[in-house]
């Protein structure tokens, strides 16, 4: 049931680099990241690579393999020919430091420009009240193991550097409807949106809610919605503040 | 040599789980300038990994609940030798720590009448846990996480910089603890990204580093889990209780070999899945021990109904502890009952409408489908114990969190006491919640107490900087990747879930030599991010860790909780009074008696004398 499989692995730093070949044993029931485990352990001590669950939790291993950005712990061997030639290398969209490891700061950078969480003034710890149905949207969201993959696919700033700066990507255009979303939240989200975060960039290709490892609809149930409320607030604001007074209780 | 990078802060936070972010929380909000370090990057700590929730007596689905019972049910958890005050605290604490994630914009799943919905878990007496579905560890450190860029955006208003009170520094490892005297003067380590070193100053040290299980080889636990904390708490001269307990999950996945330990809830129980041999028999009946009788159901009627009236029947004994459960498990497989890769079967599929699966446990329905092609609406799971948590760690001070030494805190899994013997499921995230900010809050007094700030003798500094160099230094020496392999295989079957005196002594003695060994590990390529290297220093925490676990277990002469003996089968109310106390001794560790505290009188009287009887000696309940 073991094959010796080849693997091309992307090495180097950011002055440079370029695929690496290896043959390596592959075992049944493995996934990507045992083989670039296997190649530390026997071939290659210093190959870089991030990880921690190794059970899709904690979004740390993302890369790409064969092009498709992916959670190496997630990409099963099986779903490959044990002849292919798998070629893994880092995500492209961020800068390298080493190996299969990039430089994420970026989303950081992000996360840090979406004002948090405003609490009701009026309730207490203890005092929330919200309904199963409407905490659904945005813990749907809230699964989210930032793993960075969609902002790693987005057409927007994949090889366009020169939007990084105004667009915030959809891991942060999705927390931006998240908080909107919160049944709690007393901060007015929409225009954040647009002007702040670049949601008008956007043009809802789903390329991100393809790879997103947790299924979020981040197309369909973030962002979509997003620019519809921004839509709306164009032309009628008093629904928003009526949407907005009148939660539900 | 190259330039020395250099920062000074008040109180410096060592992981950022649960326990390090809501020790941060609370340091900065006592005004103090405050760093958090981590190995990963922030929000991916371990604490990211915990699935079923965050026990706290709220009392939202059954409201009999209240504080004493969850100290209740916790105390019996770890068998009586629990901190009492720490199991006090904490499940007084905890709904208010709950509570207070909702401000900070968590989202818990909810009851009927829109309050946080509390769920069932091993060993606790009514529905208790609050929970995302089966990511509540992951609603909890985004929150927490958030919460910190909440602060860090207040700072920037006030003073047009993020980072003036509240900085993290991600994927950074602490190597060493520096002191001034008696007490902390800060902490030693490298950029896991360029391999440069830096040096902290900072009169407070909180701890809150996680577990040790990488010792082990079947284990649920990541790559940081080296015991980091406990080595650096213990070469720092603080001490470690309670080392000897180290808790193996029941169900952890067995199939395929590259996953085998990653967790499988406890919540696929607490939702109804139950637990079969080969025969397809529910053999959890045959495993009450006598001091759970009274609590646990013996007949599967009576099993199932408790799922839909608590009041009027007793527990299904898949229920059990963990330690009770995973016992039970070893013991089938051995008696050759196992399923076809070594575990049992566990099985929900026949229990819940496929729909309820997908919707209670999302996480384990997606894991089992993509790691292992099992559809868990429509087949049993196979599942068996993994290593999981150590209840032993740095002997604190409950109020808080205060070690030995002067300025060096701990809270969360490196810290000690709280759970005895056995920590209950979902006592873990509250613990990180309770004392991670009692920790925070102790660590700022302190620093506000203090009349001068410590200074650092710069030998000290290139100390740690040759210790941390030695790997390359050396050519042709020790592959780290052998000597980890070799050390988790000798833990694994020498200090597992059963231990006999002659297996220890072996264990000792391998450590002994595989000490040995490590004075000459050797690492290719350079100091820019080489996980050779990153593991080369961890070893000498595992190696030290190791040794405490060892030592600790073959002096306890009983079976209590995480540590059975085969030839000590039974719990001593003797041994219940007493702790056991790692300190470092020469380059290795030395483990002595201690009395443990009393329990407080008006604690005591929560308890029916019947049970006491159980786990005190006569002298005590005289
Ligand atoms: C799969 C799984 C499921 C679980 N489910 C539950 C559950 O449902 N309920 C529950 O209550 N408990 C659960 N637990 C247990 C619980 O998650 C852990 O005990 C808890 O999260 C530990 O939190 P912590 O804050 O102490 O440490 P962690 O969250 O582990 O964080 C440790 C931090 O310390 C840092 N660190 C370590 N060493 C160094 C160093 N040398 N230098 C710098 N930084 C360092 C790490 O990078 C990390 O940031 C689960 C555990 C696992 C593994
Ligand atoms: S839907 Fe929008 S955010 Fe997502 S990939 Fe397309 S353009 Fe980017
Ligand atoms: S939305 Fe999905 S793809 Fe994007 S960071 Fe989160 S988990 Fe990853
Ligand atoms: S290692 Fe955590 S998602 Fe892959």
């Amino acid at each position: 049931m073991s094959y010796q499989g080849k693997f091309r692995v992307w090495r180097g730093d950011d002055s440079g680099g370029g695929l690496e070949d290896f043959t390596v044993e592959v075992n049944e029931g493995e996934v990507v990241l045992d083989i670039i485990h296997r190649l530390q352990a026997t071939q290659a001590p210093d190959l870089a690579v991030r990880w921690n669950c190794k059970a899709g939790k904690c979004g740390s291993c993302s890369a790409e393999v064969n092009g498709r950005p992916r959670l190496l712990c997630m990409t099963r061997m099986s779903i490959f020919e044990e002849a292919e030639t798998i070629t893994v290398t880092p995500m492209r969209t961020f800068p390298i430091i080493r190996d299969l490891v990039t430089d994420v700061s970026f989303n950081y950078t992000k996360a840090r420009e979406v004002p948090s969480f405003q609490p009701p003034k009026d309730l207490a710890p203890g005092e929330y009240r919200m309904q199963q149905v409407d905490v659904e949207r945005s813990q749907e969201f809230r699964k989210c193991i930032e793993c960075f993959l969609c902002q790693n696919t987005c057409h927007v700033v994949r090889d366009h550097e020169e939007n990084k700066e105004a667009f915030s990507g959809p891991r942060f255009l999705m927390r931006v409807a998240e908080l909107e979303m919160h049944p709690l939240d007393t901060a007015d989200r929409v225009d954040q949106a647009q002007d702040d975060h670049g949601l008008g960039y956007c043009n809802i290709t789903k390329c991100c809610s393809e790879v997103c490892p947790e299924h979020i609809h981040i197309t369909d149930n973030a962002l979509i919605p997003m620019k519809e409320r921004v839509a709306d607030r164009k032309y009628d604001p008093i629904v928003w503040l009526g949407n907005k007074l009148f939660r539900r209780s | 040599m190259p330039e020395l990078e250099r920062h000074s802060f008040d109180v410096l936070v060592i992981g950022a789980g649960g326990a390090g972010l809501r020790a941060a929380i609370e340091a900065r909000e006592h005004g103090l300038r405050t760093a958090v370090l981590c190995k990963s990057l922030f929000g991916k700590a371990h604490t990211v990994m915990a699935e079923g929730g965050i026990a706290a007596a709220m009392g939202n689905v059954n409201s009999s609940d209240s504080w004493q019972v969850h100290f209740r049910d916790t105390m019996r958890g770890g068998k009586f030798l629990n901190n009492w005050r720490m199991a006090e605290l904490h499940a007084q604490e905890a709904p208010q720590r709950v509570w207070e994630l909702e401000t900070y914009g968590a989202l818990f799943d909810r009851t009927k009448d829109g309050r946080i919905s509390q769920r069932n878990f091993g060993g606790h007496e009514y529905p208790r846990l609050a929970h995302v579905g089966d990511r509540t560890g992951l609603e909890l450190i985004r929150t927490l996480q958030q919460k910190i860029v909440s602060l860090q955006q207040e700072d920037f208003k006030e003073t047009g910089d993020y980072e003036h009170r509240l900085r993290v520094f991600q994927e950074f490892t602490v190597t060493d603890l520096v002191k001034d005297g008696d007490r902390i003067a800060g902490a030693f380590g490298y950029w896991r990204e360029s391999g440069r070193f830096v040096l902290f100053e900072a009169p407070a040290v909180i701890l809150a580093t996680g577990g040790i299980g990488k010792s082990f080889k079947v284990t649920s636990n990541s790559w940081e889990y080296t015991g980091d904390g406990h080595a650096l708490a213990l070469r720092a001269g603080a001490s470690l209780i309670n080392m000897e307990f180290i808790q193996f999950h029941p169900t952890g996945m067995v199939w395929p070999p590259s996953v085998k330990g990653i967790l499988v809830t406890e919540s696929v129980r607490g939702d109804g899945g139950v637990l079969r041999n080969s025969d397809g028999k529910r053999f959890m009946f045959d495993y009450i021990p006598e001091v759970f009788k009274d609590k646990y159901a013996d007949n599967e009627e009576e099993a199932d109904r408790w799922y839909t009236d608590q009041a009027g029947n007793r527990r299904p004994p898949e229920l059990l502890p963990r330690d009770e459960v995973a016992r039970a498990i070893n013991s089938e497989v051995k008696e050759g009952r196992g399923s076809p890769h070594g575990g049992v079967f566990l099985d929900v599929s026949t229990r819940l409408p496929a729909e309820e699966i997908r919707r209670r446990l999302p996480s384990m329905h997606h894991q089992f489908k993509e790691l292992a092609d099992v559809d868990i609406t429509a087949q049993p799971m196979e599942v068996g114990p993994t290593c999981h948590y150590v209840m032993g760690g740095v002997e604190v001070d409950p109020d808080t969190g205060s070690s030995s030494v002067p300025g060096l805190y701990a809270a969360g899994e490196v810290s000690g006491g709280m759970h005895g013997s056995n920590r209950l499921g979902g006592n873990s995230l509250s613990d990180l919640l309770v004392f991670g900010r009692r920790a925070g809050a102790g660590a700022a007094e302190y620093v506000r107490g203090l009349s001068d700030r410590p200074a650092i003798a710069e030998e000290a500094v290139t100390e740690a900087r040759a210790t941390a160099l030695k790997p390359f230094q050396q050519e042709g020496g020790e592959n780290p990747y052998t000597l980890h392999m070799e050390l988790q295989q000798s833990m694994n079957d020498l200090v597992g879930i059963i231990r006999r005196a002659e297996e220890m002594d072996e264990a000792l003695q391998r450590l002994e030599k595989l000490k040995e060994r490590a004075r000459s590990l050797s690492v290719e390529g350079h100091q820019q991010f080489n996980p050779g290297w990153h593991l080369a220093l961890d070893l000498r925490n595992m190696l030290l860790v190791s040794e405490c676990v060892a030592r600790a277990a073959l002096l306890r002469t009983e079976s209590r909780g995480g540590h059975t003996r085969d030839d000590h089968p039974s719990m001593d109310a003797e041994w219940r009074r007493k702790l056991l106390v790692c300190a470092v001794s020469g380059d290795g560790v030395e483990v002595v008696e201690k009395p443990q505290i009393p329990i407080r009188s008006d604690l005591l009287d929560l308890f029916d004398r019947s049970e006491l009887e159980k786990y005190l000696t006569a002298e005590e309940l005289a």
